[in-house]
């Protein structure tokens, strides 16, 4: 668990209000696996088929993931992950 | 109901008229749960559209940083249609995040860059439903109780 990732307000109905929530994993994808464990249903807020969805920004140490390898990019014990929605519109 | 300094409003009219026919975006920002729209933060459109806008993916990341540093939150989120009424669109209804946030729109469909009135509404965005809401415009910012006083 010693991942922390931080939860945007949107979000934060699936992790009881929690403002940041640790979990663990060697990818991305498997850290929003292990949240979906702990907090059921953020899974698909987060991913669409098998992408990060469009308008969803997830950074590890400030860096955005789509530089990163996507949801295959290396986590390690220590990062920070920061989840936040896109803001946007037409 | 939004209440929001003249100046503030100014500034967000300044904006859309000065990116017309673009679409002009941004937020003004208060400290956490006070509903008190107090920084103007002026954001580039990274789509450069007409018909969209989007915050740049690490300017978003450095505007949020910053907030929770000041223990602020977006107050209000705006942005400008250029073509059409100031009305939330299918998109920015869809994609609105800020359950919180008095959603802004400007029009600047009749003078463009030009001076002259703008049409300015608020709006909540919640669950996909759109609720109009009335505007206040006061002279000067609600004074900031002093232990949550912070520079500019």
């Amino acid at each position: 668990m010693a991942i922390e990732v931080r939860i945007p307000t949107i979000l934060r109905t699936y992790t009881g209000g929690e403002k940041a929530v640790g979990a663990s994993g060697e990818t991305l994808a498997a850290v929003i696996d292990d949240l979906e464990t702990n907090h059921p249903g953020i899974k698909d807020r987060l991913i669409d088929g098998a992408d990060l969805r469009r308008f969803v920004n997830v950074y590890i140490n400030d860096e955005d993931v789509r530089f990163l390898g996507g949801l295959g990019a290396p986590v390690a014990d220590g990062d920070q992950i920061v989840v936040l929605p896109a803001v946007a519109g037409g | 109901m939004l209440t929001i300094d003249r100046k503030t409003v100014d500034a967000i009219v300044e904006h859309a008229k000065r990116d017309h026919p673009d679409e002009a975006c941004g937020i003004v920002a208060g400290p956490a749960g006070s509903d008190r729209p107090a920084r103007f933060v002026p954001m580039v459109n990274a789509a450069g559209s007409t018909t969209f806008y989007e915050f740049d993916s690490m300017d978003l990341l450095s505007l949020y940083k910053e907030m929770d540093d000041r223990d602020e939150e977006p107050v209000i989120v705006y942005h400008s249609h250029t073509a059409t009424e100031a009305y939330p669109s299918r998109t920015d209804i869809g994609l609105a995040s800020e359950p919180n946030a008095h959603y802004v729109l400007v029009s600047t469909r009749e003078h463009g860059n030009s001076p002259g009135p703008v049409e300015f509404r608020s709006y909540r965005i919640v669950d996909g439903e759109v609720t109009e809401e009335e505007i206040s415009v006061v002279d000067a910012p609600r004074p900031i109780e002093a232990s949550q006083a912070q520079g500019e």
